[in-house]
């Protein structure tokens, strides 16, 4: 029953959803539009199993001392302090006292984790604990310039959780991808040389393309340079890539059955 | 900690504050909140140049804002996919009552007794956790893996298999061909001229032809075999320079916008 079941499961819902799309009828498109609207609902639930295992995996590090434990403790800063901007918003102009509380909160969680950690004088670190979790509560109960929000969406325009999205993320994550930038000048300089027929034709069109929007050229090539670059991408680009993702789709295609016939069950791991 | 690492994130920690107050300072007549908007671009631009020093080497601050990343973006994400999800499309369709618990404007037609086994499967899905139940959450997912490869099924082999052949078989004398004494006498060498677009239609139909066969290993390439091969691996090569040309402009264009930032938004050096 524990294999064969989830077997079953995945035969029944993958053979529908492919004969659904051969019978075009309004309860079958129904159907349809439900099964994708509980896929993401069930998502929800996966994003909040692996939260917990981030959470986890963050303060065994921490309690292990294993090394760059250290790093473990931003982790759980980023994701507490972001729980928390998602979950309350202020009330008007004014913050009153919600850093404080939110500084709290953060520390009560660090004296939890260290209480957890520590062999000798558990009971300090409690009673600190207890101590910032005391201070949160009374700012939570008395601070009227912003309030807890469990059923309406408000803390999503919280402007900290916005903030903490433009000021926090997206410079790492703009930065990490123009890194490679870099990484990728450093790898052309090495295969970019111009030692046959194919290694020509590849950096003659990865110059064109690079050098299209150049200022410097204009004068000299016009705008030819900017022509043979869309025509680079339009028409052999289109071919090569079209024969790649022909072959990209079979074999998503033949996975897919694969899985369906359940030939393929690494998703069910062991026992 | 080493002595080193000690005085270096002394020094960050003394010019992260001082560039902190002249920020704030600068924003002082902009914006009421200027102590709070200095802190957020004083550690945005630092994040940026921690992300930007792993060009010299694996480092600290480095590892600072890649556990920071993680920590904030699952937590971004599980309050989006909470408010998003959860309350405004789950919520609503459960029942009514519920609906303006959470402050929800319920839709005549929104309750559906169906939805309930999302629910069901996702609170199931988290019995993961439990140690001796941790099968029963094979079944929601049995279900996501099954209705999931299903879909790729049908969507894959209908977009990259079915629509890009059909759209591989174009006409080889363009669409508006009226015979050969037109075509000569109307000669156009120009890029939108027929003749250019008969020559991108043939380069599209053996491009990807010669392409198929490049992957096709099944057979020696020898002979018009291999000289067809011979073509497709031209045409990828092409492929690979324009996609790498075109990456490499992508990621410029990130960095430049880090660059940007950091010199205007940060340092207002640049207008």
């Amino acid at each position: 029953m524990k294999r064969q079941i989830p077997l079953m499961l995945v035969l029944v819902f993958g053979m529908f959803l492919i004969f659904q799309y051969f019978i075009p009828h309004e309860t079958s498109e129904e159907v349809y539009e439900f099964l994708l609207d509980w896929i993401t609902i069930i998502g929800i639930f996966a994003m909040a199993l692996a939260i917990w295992s981030l959470f986890r995996v963050a303060v065994a590090k921490v309690r292990t001392r294993k090394e760059n434990w250290g790093y473990s403790i931003f982790t759980l800063v980023g994701l507490f302090s972001m729980m928390i901007f998602g979950w309350t918003a202020p009330n008007g102009e004014g913050w009153g006292w919600y850093f404080v509380f939110v500084l709290s909160v953060l520390l009560s969680i660090g004296m939890l984790v260290q209480a957890m950690t520590v062999k000798s004088g558990r009971g300090l670190w409690a009673g600190l604990m207890l101590v910032f979790v005391i201070i949160a509560v009374l700012i939570g109960i008395f601070d009227n310039a912003w309030s807890f929000y469990f059923m309406s969406a408000e803390p999503l325009e919280n402007p900290m959780f916005r903030s903490f999205f433009d000021f926090v993320l997206m410079p790492i994550l703009a930065t990490t991808f123009s890194l490679l930038a870099f990484f990728i000048a450093s790898a052309a300089y090495r295969a970019f040389r111009a030692r046959n027929l194919l290694a020509t034709l590849l950096l003659v069109s990865a110059l064109i393309v690079m050098l299209r929007f150049n200022p410097y050229l204009a004068p000299i090539f016009g705008d030819y340079m900017a022509k043979t670059s869309n025509w680079l991408m339009n028409v052999p680009n289109l071919a090569a890539q079209r024969a790649i993702v022909m072959g990209v789709g079979l074999g998503i295609v033949a996975t897919a059955l694969k899985v369906i016939l359940g030939i393929e069950r690494g998703y069910m791991g062991k026992g | 900690m080493k002595k080193t690492t000690f005085i270096l994130m002394a020094i960050v920690s003394a010019l992260f504050l001082l560039s902190w107050i002249l920020k704030a300072g600068s924003l002082s007549g902009e914006t009421d909140n200027y102590i709070l908007q200095g802190f957020l671009v004083t550690f945005s631009a630092f994040l940026t140049l921690s992300v930007l020093s792993f060009l010299y080497a694996d480092n600290p601050l480095y590892k600072f804002a890649e556990h920071l990343f993680v920590g904030v973006s699952a937590a971004f994400w599980m309050c989006m996919g909470f408010w998003t999800t959860i309350v405004q499309n789950l919520i609503p369709r459960l029942s009514d009552g519920l609906s303006k618990f959470f402050e929800q404007q319920p839709q005549p037609g929104d309750y559906n007794f169906f939805f309930f086994i999302p629910v069901i499967l996702g609170i199931m899905l988290l019995m993961r956790l439990s140690p001796k139940g941790g099968w029963i959450s094979r079944w929601p997912l049995a279900f996501i893996i099954g209705t999931t490869a299903g879909l790729n099924f049908v969507r894959y082999l209908r977009s990259d298999f079915i629509k890009q052949i059909s759209n591989t078989f174009v006409p080889l004398l363009g669409t508006e061909w009226q015979g050969i004494g037109h075509f000569f006498s109307n000669l156009d060498l120009s890029a939108s001229g027929q003749l250019v677009a008969i020559a991108a239609n043939w380069v599209i139909f053996l491009g990807v032809f010669c392409g198929l066969i490049y992957f096709y290993f099944s057979k020696e390439h020898k002979g018009a075999f291999g000289a067809a091969s011979k073509v497709g691996i031209w045409v990828l090569m092409l492929t690979f320079g324009a996609s790498f040309g075109y990456t490499v402009m992508g990621r410029i264009s990130l960095l430049v916008g880090r660059i940007t930032f950091l010199f205007r938004d940060w340092l207002e050096i640049i207008s």
